[in-house]
């Protein structure tokens, strides 16, 4: 056999195909690679100009929403019949985004590929930081956010109880445990980076915070069973966790009667599109962030050429969907539904459908070829492409159904305010904030793991004998 | 030289995880049970060459599942037929369809916080000090080196005894552990 046919990371691969990880590297230059970019001293001036954008932006979504605060969701576009609008078409954007990075995380982690290795970690830290953005939206969607509380339940004066038959309060639970699940699985996988990082650092102040942060952890043998005990059964537990995420999600609309709402099909569309979108964000990350930080050792065209798969798949899952949607609307024989559909398709919103047509289903067939998976630029685009084809969807959804449904005496047209966009460029902002200080202060790729892919941690005790 | 009472151990350092896996193999069979290896990423072959046993994790972490389980469909039951019963659409108070999916999430919820609390708890973190850390060398723990310390506690320990085994292991160093 040759090496590369020995090498865990390569098994099944054939000879063109990049390696999951650069060959050379041993223990201590991954450590060393992964743990510079956090614990140099000097903060590159071109993560300062991408952080201060970001900020501004952020800020846009701060002053949308004090004014909200003051005046009311009277400020948004939104109406009767559009009560959803932006806030929910956003929420349900930013949440899709998230499932990427369990996904990469939990479910490749138990079918065992390795590729996922190198992207994991920012792969779900930008999944927390969609869960916080979208969370952000139907909590100021309330009109009331300061009683979002009264969602929980609790024992309270009032005696009254949230309505567990309706599918706003099971988005309360699956969110919120979503939340809740992402974190500890991001800060479960970070932890022995952390005591790296207090090992290394250089500043007293670095390594009090990584030292905390790290809570002793020694690399013990008995520690770490354990600890890989709980990593698998924590990925076990998220991967119906992401699953049940999304249908929930789904249930928001598909439980309610409204036409073009109220299908069976939305569950595992919805699951497949939050994925689509998920790793299209992954991708929109990955590229600028491997090319800037020099990262194309750990981050090899093999991983990009697999998103590109991942996305190709589920994005002819989304286009099954459409069709179907399409399909039963007419083959129903419900008039309702069968406006809708052509409502949708030739109506005062028939262009921005065609448009999520052609970017959620036609450009993404060009990943079909080989050359364009392993073009970095090309990738970049479809994925950019796939984001926004991903946010029509969401609004052709949300908007389409509710402007025009039963009656036409009730019809209405909805228009986002400057408000309404400022809030989702905000959140934008958020996003990017959230992810700039990460990238600053936090391994971005888990330094553990990529030792534990190297060639050299095989164990194999032939070789030496005492 | 520190005397038997404030000494915690000995500790061997190794290049590489094979080194570590025999050397641990080797001091098992010799008879040392007090002892635990280090190494900067999961060993598999490790863990059972200190003889240790499965972890009680998965057993924790089903009955906080089952608990999430119980708990969550209680509280809705309890929430919507006996604390505030409404009738919605003629639905039976206990309508328990409508009730599986914050049941499924709340056991999501208890399992993964059990196995992340039960796996700090049976580790004994956070422990922001031990005494594996007063070696200066143990900082290479977390980056490429590979530790096994034997300690005083031990039945067989003895310390020029158990420094002799040490060395015959082709250590890099062998350094004595403060408590």
């Amino acid at each position: 056999m040759t090496p590369a046919d020995q090498d865990p990371n390569r098994a099944g691969v054939g000879s063109g195909t990049p390696p999951v990880i650069a060959p050379g590297h041993t223990f201590g230059s991954v450590t060393d690679k992964i743990s510079a970019i956090v614990l140099t001293r000097k903060t590159p001036r071109g993560w300062w100009f991408g952080f201060l954008i970001a900020f501004a932006l952020m800020n846009v979504m701060m002053v949308a929403i004090t004014y909200l605060f003051v005046k009311g969701t009277g400020i948004w576009g939104i109406n009767i019949p559009v009560g959803w609008g932006f806030a929910i078409v956003n929420f349900v954007w930013w949440i899709g985004i998230g499932h990427a990075g369990t996904l990469i995380s939990a479910i490749l982690l138990l079918l065992k590929q390795t590729w996922r290795t190198s992207i994991n970690r920012f792969a779900e830290a930008m999944t927390l930081f969609a869960v916080a953005c979208a969370g952000i939206f139907p909590i100021i969607h309330t009109g009331r956010p300061w009683l979002a509380y009264w969602l929980f339940p609790y024992p309270n004066t009032m005696g009254v109880w949230p309505q567990f038959r309706s599918p706003l309060v099971w988005d309360v639970f699956a969110v919120s445990t979503y939340a809740t699940v992402s974190l500890l699985f991001w800060y479960v996988g970070l932890i022995p980076d952390l005591a790296t990082l207090r090992d290394r650092s250089q500043s007293p102040i670095g390594r009090v915070v990584y030292g905390m942060l790290a809570m002793g952890w020694r690399g013990s043998a008995r520690h770490w069973h354990r600890y890989e005990t709980a990593y698998l059964l924590l990925a076990g537990l998220a991967t119906p966790l992401v699953v049940s995420v999304h249908t929930v999600v789904s249930f928001d609309f598909a439980v309610a009667i409204v036409p073009g709402w109220h299908t069976t099909i939305f569950p595992p569309y919805f699951v497949a599109g939050a994925i689509y979108s998920g790793f299209a964000m992954v991708l929109t990350l990955a590229i600028p962030i491997r090319a800037i930080y020099k990262l194309e050792d750990f981050i090899t065209l093999r991983h990009l050429e697999n998103m590109a798969k991942v996305m190709l798949v589920t994005g002819l899952i989304v286009a099954y969907g459409y069709t179907i949607e399409a399909f039963i609307a007419w083959y129903g024989g419900n008039k309702y539904e069968g406006f809708m559909m052509w409502n949708r398709m030739t109506g005062p919103y028939a262009p921005v459908y065609w448009l999520l047509i052609c970017c959620n289903i036609v450009i993404p067939q060009a990943l079909w070829s080989r050359r364009v998976r392993t073009n970095t630029k090309a990738l970049f685009v479809i994925a950019i492409i796939v984001n926004i084809g991903m946010w029509l969807e969401r609004f052709i959804i949300v908007v389409t159904s509710l402007h025009r449904d039963f009656l036409p005496s009730s019809w209405g047209m909805y228009n986002p305010t400057i408000w309404d966009w400022a809030t989702f460029v905000g959140t934008i902002g958020l996003f990017l904030t959230l992810l700039f200080l990460f990238l600053r202060f936090l391994p971005m790729i888990s330094i553990a793991e990529m030792r534990a892919i190297l060639p050299e941690a095989k164990v194999d005790e032939d070789l030496r004998v005492i | 030289m520190t005397s038997a009472s404030t000494l915690y151990g000995l500790m061997a350092e190794f290049d590489d995880a094979n080194a570590l896996v025999a050397a641990t193999r080797r001091a098992h069979d010799e008879g040392y049970r007090q002892m635990d290896a280090y190494s900067p990423f999961p060993i598999e072959e490790l863990h059972e060459a200190l003889g240790s046993h499965h972890s009680r994790l998965p057993l924790i972490v089903l009955i906080g599942g089952l608990c999430g389980c119980v708990g969550g469909y209680a509280l809705q039951y309890w929430a919507a037929a006996i604390a505030y019963p409404l009738n919605v659409g003629g639905r039976p108070f206990n309508s328990w369809p409508s009730f599986i999916p914050v049941t499924f999430e709340c056991t999501i919820l208890v399992a993964a916080l059990s196995a992340v609390l039960g796996m700090l708890a049976l580790n004994g973190l956070p422990m922001p000090h031990h005494p594996v850390f007063n070696v200066p060398r143990f900082a290479l723990a977390s980056r490429n080196r590979f530790f096994l310390c034997i300690e005083v506690k031990d039945r067989k320990f003895e310390l020029e005894s158990t420094r002799r085994f040490l060395e015959t292991l082709e250590p890099r160093e062998v350094s004595t552990v403060a408590e």
